[in-house]
């Protein structure tokens, strides 16, 4: 960016200056290192993913909705939960999490970059390489003579099912490699979005002046480098084991299939956290500006997440209740387990505190957050439900654990998702989404969401495993997963009304300006879109809200701090 | 705030009333159709018919009061301090005051969770050690549960006797206590053994052996199914548990352990199947004891006309299932690991009355 | 309703107590990042060696074939020194000392690398233990070989180095930076003692 060739505005704007040459727009997308473009095109590329692994979900709960039925093979079945469940962990979740990260990080500490913009990039295309390559196997897994061999062993892959015997041909490579490449992409980011805040805050951004948003992106970005580096360590090992004959998860030569469960879930249980705490990252943002109060406790906050994400690395084992452990393990694994309800509920009442005595303006961002609220509630309370070990051994690897985690994955996430969409849509694009399609789109999300996951509870308790492509007529299991897949349309239906709604915004949504929400945070300082330097002058912060300070100046946080 | 007209106001609010109804309906329904649930499903964990399953049923009683007390008050705490503090048009002017925390209400809301937690660990602790750390009785039923892509095969040591897909076990009185242990591992990938009346899932894992126990007080059959994704047919690999009366289970323990018969004369088209199969690729992989077929890939046949079931519960056993599943096993269960055997109609039909025979 | 609070606080001077505003640099906290994430990966790697141990089906055993790399070990720690100098020396602006140091450096790397080489030699072509042959083959040439690997990648970044500053391109200026792949050589030569405990010494 020459600085040359541009024309800063008063505010902030940028105006090419006449005759300069016009740019190549793809060259420009592909060559980008802006952390706002990059931050761009995950979402993109997250979404596309999102409604990949959607229809995924649609015929699966096709299949499921009547007992003994033949909608698709076995073998479709189950290569379909396997991609959904992958695509929807690596290739929606984390990435459109590193989007909002990548754009707003920078924004909200009142720099012009991350640290590291090249680094960005590249894990960027990484991870958009790797989801590309899990769906190649779609065509490629066993040689294009015998396409259609997508993985089949499930997200969490159990080994010895992964070993060349049990998983012949190629289909479990494309999972470990797109799984280790998505790793080292994400593993890039948040080295990026750790450094990023470490070094590149405006001046006067002490670490507890950060909106809690950063925060939780440190707490996050930490946790994916302790957590899916293991991961992709055992991605290294099963290679090893598929291609040079070793012997990690081998049990035929004395190998264990228990370590892969350990490796598998010290990522994949603090995973859970990393996606989740950029959910608790927005709503920290949100429920404060439409309460039109400052967020109650910020140390509290901030003492909490970083409790989470320590607590988070002791707790795996609770989804290895049934293997037999043994009764002292259980035991601690229920305690850790149990513990990290403790911060989670401190979260959950200080936003309530934070909405007590406010002026609650029920804009769409804030109502995918009451969402947000109360399907977390239940979500965490299933979750203790679960973490009492003997009740999981009935709950475990059943319906029910489907139910919850969804009720996390998509009451929790996807809403604060939604949530976010709305809020910082105006400052991405420059234009406010309709409000009206947003209620539609809330209200009718939310009765497909609670229609599918409320009642996707009951078979588990019938005794429904999860994975199985058809079911047996005489379980009375057959009712109640019609309800679930009735409610998948009604989802369906909801998302499609985003996706209009996001893209007849873009065109004729009501022009936002630069702070349409009256918030509070240095990303609403500077126009909408901002320019590719984000700011003309770095900012200079004295509080954590340094435009109710601006706004406010009889009365400025900055004398409460 | 200009943000939203009258209409979107109003909109919105209309929502808002149907969300309460909407939420009351939803708990009021909830209890109704989990009772309706309950007498249909064999599978019910809220139905215990054994210790293991009825200790988790008491423990998961107390958890779900506990959590629904939390729910309805901190939901109720939610939906009050939204509606109180709603955004009212007329007094817009003003943002409300700003309160930045408070020690004391932030210490309390760490406090209570933390007894709460305390409690319930407490109380989970003691049915985790009352489940998996009680010794072992001396006169225990021992059975060797060895899971196989997609089918269970079952192993009584001390009476001899191999079967597979159908447990028999005898019922276990409180004035008789007669349990029963598994001692469970796998020949292939992982499995779980879960029949969800009588206990919690237990893995059943290569290379290690896993043991549960159970104890049912109640004759009859209880259903199960495998509750770890093992492969193509996991969804079929399905679980019966017949626990009999002690009577009973002596009757079938004697008949089990009889050597499979072999005198066809009167049947020659079983004598033929007999021969038939004795020189065809079966015996690599089925036993039946006492004739040249020892195969241990598939399951033991020497009293396979005794079960009610074919391929591990999936469909009943009757002779037109038995033919067709030897002609073509992916028309039942695509993705077994039982080749097509390509009989021609004549052999296939004499194997079907050989192997129906096999009482 | 909306404010103009475009470019804001520019004029806003900091309190005294707050100046001067100086953060970590970048690449030592990147840096820092990625050694976590590295350690996470040797730590899985370290855990099934450890878990593993004895637990072979078939020979040969770690006590049967390995021996202790004294040599190997002394060069690549001792490297840890000599980049240690080489930085101090960047720093005062003495810069043919420092590539004399990054000289040293790089051969003891590559000394150490040479050892590692011919104990492979040795296990392979001697006592035939592959990583098929059993489990301690297996975490044998995958923790040896994963830390072997990250000393060649530091190996090159150290060569490249050192090709620069032999055409006197480094300067005194790019010290930070030198540091901050000082640290990564740090961490490999940490990397060691803990594989050297484990393998040789409790693996034995």
């Amino acid at each position: 960016m020459s600085t040359t060739q541009v024309v800063e505005g008063i505010d902030g704007t940028l105006t090419a200056q006449k005759g300069s040459p016009p740019r190549n727009v793809i060259y420009e997308w592909l060559t980008t290192v802006d952390h706002k473009k990059i931050g761009i095109m995950y979402i993109a590329y997250a979404l596309i993913f999102l409604l990949v692994a959607g229809v995924e979900a649609m015929v699966m709960r096709i299949q499921l909705a009547v007992p003994n039925n033949h909608f698709v093979s076995p073998q479709v079945f189950n290569q379909l939960f396997t991609m959904h469940g992958t695509t929807m962990v690596f290739f929606v979740g984390m990435p459109i999490l590193f989007g909002f990260g990548n754009y707003l990080v920078p924004l909200m500490i009142g720099a012009r970059d991350m640290a590291f913009p090249r680094l960005n990039a590249f894990s960027f295309w990484v991870s958009a390489f790797a989801g590309l390559m899990l769906y190649f196997s779609y065509v490629g897994a066993s040689g294009l003579y015998a396409a259609g061999s997508a993985p089949d062993v499930g997200w969490f892959a159990y080994a010895p099912l992964t070993a060349k015997v049990f998983s012949p041909g190629h289909s479990t490579d494309y999972w470990t490699l797109a799984v280790f490449l998505s790793g080292i992409g994400s593993i890039g980011t948040a080295l990026n979005i750790v450094t990023t805040i470490i070094c590149m805050r405006c001046k006067g951004m002490k670490m507890y002046r950060m909106p809690l948003l950063v925060w939780l992106y440190l707490v996050m970005a930490s946790l994916v480098f302790v957590t899916v580096s293991p991961l992709t360590a055992a991605q290294v090992m099963l290679t090893f084991d598929r291609y040079l004959g070793s012997h990690f998860f081998d049990t035929q030569a004395g190998g264990s299939a228990v370590l892969w469960m350990h490796f598998f879930w010290i990522f994949g249980h603090p995973e859970v956290y990393v996606l989740v705490l950029p959910a608790f990252a927005f709503v920290n943002e949100i429920i404060p500006v439409f309460s039109r109060k400052a967020i109650f406790g910020y140390p509290a906050m901030v003492a909490a997440s970083v409790g989470i994400g320590f607590i988070s690395l002791s707790v795996w084992a609770h989804h290895m209740f049934t293997v037999g452990l043994g009764a002292a393990a259980n035991t601690f694994f229920v305690f850790a387990t149990m513990v990290i309800s403790v911060p989670t509920g401190i979260k959950i009442f200080n936003w309530l505190a934070t909405i007590w005595g406010g002026k609650v303006i029920f804009a769409t961002p804030m109502i995918f957050c009451i969402g947000f609220l109360f399907q977390f509630l239940v979500a965490g309370l299933t979750g203790i439900m679960l973490a009492a070990a003997p009740f999981d051994w009935q709950l475990g690897n059943s319906y029910f654990v489907v139910a919850h985690f969804h009720y996390v994955l998509v009451g929790a996430i996807l809403f604060a998702l939604f949530a976010a969409f709305y809020y910082w849509y105006p400052k991405i694009t420059g234009r406010m989404m309709s409000e009206t399609l947003g209620k539609w789109h809330f209200w009718i999300f939310m009765i497909g969401f609670h229609l599918t996951f409320d009642f996707m509870h009951i078979p588990g308790l019938l005794g429904m495993p999860r994975r199985i492509y058809t079911y047996e007529a005489n379980r009375g299991w057959g009712e109640w997963n019609l309800i679930v897949s009735i409610g998948a349309v009604v989802q369906a239906i909801g998302l499609l009304i985003f996706v209009y709604n996001m893209v007849h915004s873009y065109f004729r949504g009501k022009v936002a300006g630069h702070d349409p929400w009256d918030a509070w945070t240095l990303e609403w300082a500077t126009s909408s879109p901002p320019p590719d330097y984000n700011f003309a002058i770095l900012p200079t912060v004295k509080s954590r809200r340094p435009l109710w300070d601006l706004k406010h100046p009889e009365d400025p946080d900055s004398d409460y701090e | 705030m200009s943000l939203f007209s009258r209409r979107e106001m109003k909109f919105f609010s209309k929502f808002r009333s149907g969300f309460v109804r909407l939420f009351l309906g939803a708990a009021y329904c909830m209890p109704l159709g989990s009772s309706i649930a309950i007498a249909q499903s064999p599978t019910n964990i809220f139905d215990p018919a054994a210790t293991p399953a009825r200790s988790i049923f008491d423990l998961s009683m107390l958890v779900l009061a506990v959590t629904l007390a939390i729910f309805l008050i901190v939901s109720g705490l939610l939906l009050y301090a939204l509606i109180r503090f709603r955004h009212r048009p007329e007094d817009a002017q003003h943002e409300p005051p700003q309160i930045y925390g408070s020690n004391q209400i932030e210490l309390s809301w760490t406090v209570i969770p933390v007894l709460i937690v305390v409690m319930l660990f407490l109380t989970t602790a003691r049915v985790i050690l009352g489940t998996q750390a009680i010794p072992k009785p001396k006169d225990a039923l021992n059975v060797t549960v060895i899971a196989h892509q997609f089918w269970w095969e079952y192993r009584y040591p001390k009476l001899g006797i191999v079967t597979a897909n159908e447990l028999h076990i005898p019922v276990s009185s409180s004035a008789d206590a007669n349990p029963t242990y598994l001692n469970m591992s796998s020949a292939d990938v992982d499995h779980s053994f879960w029949v969800p009346r009588l206990a919690g899932k237990t893995d059943v894992i290569p290379n290690r052996v896993n043991t549960m126990w159970i104890d049912p007080k109640v004759p009859g059959l209880y259903l199960g199914q495998c509750a770890q994704y093992c492969g193509m047919q996991h969804a079929k690999m399905l679980i019966r548990v017949y626990v009999q009366s002690p009577a009973d289970f002596a009757a079938w323990v004697n008949q089990q352990k009889q050597p499979a018969r072999q005198d066809f004369a009167a049947d020659p088209e079983a004598a033929e199947g007999q021969a038939v199969f004795m020189h065809s690729a079966c015996i690599n992989c089925h036993a039946i004891a006492g004739t040249a077929a020892t195969g241990r890939f598939g399951p033991d046949l020497t009293h396979m006309a005794s079960r009610d079931t074919l391929c591990s519960g999936a469909i009943e056993n009757t002779p037109q299932n038995l033919r067709q599943w030897i002609d073509d096993p992916n028309s039942l269960k695509p993705g077994s690991l039982m080749p097509a055997m390509h009989l021609n109609n004549h052999d296939l039909d004499a194997v079907t009355a050989y192997l129906t025979q096999l009482r | 309703m909306m404010r103009d609070a475009d470019a804001i606080a520019i004029d806003e001077t900091l309190d005294p107590s707050e100046t001067p505003w100086t953060l970590p640099y970048r690449g030592t906290v990147g840096m820092a990042c990625l050694i976590v994430a590295e350690s996470a990966i040797f730590i899985i790697f370290v855990v099934a060696y450890i878990f593993y141990i004895g637990k072979s089906l078939t020979g040969p055993t770690p006590a049967q074939v390995l021996e202790l790399p004294i040599f190997g070990t002394v060069c690549l720690l001792s490297s840890s020194i000599t980049v240690h100098y080489a930085v101090a020396a960047l720093r005062k602006g003495k810069l043919r000392a420092c590539t004399v140091w990054l000289a040293g450096t790089v051969l003891l790397g590559s000394l150490f690398l040479a050892s590692t080489a011919r104990e492979w030699y040795h296990l392979i072509h001697d006592e035939g233990l592959t990583i098929q042959t059993n489990l301690f083959g297996t975490t044998y040439y995958s923790l040896v070989g994963l830390h072997a690997t990250h000393v060649v990648v530091g190996l090159i970044m150290l060569a490249l180095v050192l090709g620069f500053s032999l055409f006197g391109l480094v300067r005194e200026e790019h010290a930070e930076k030198l540091e901050t792949l000082s640290l990564y050589w740090h961490f490999v030569d940490a990397v060691w003692v803990v594989v050297f405990t484990v393998v040789y010494v409790l693996g034995r």
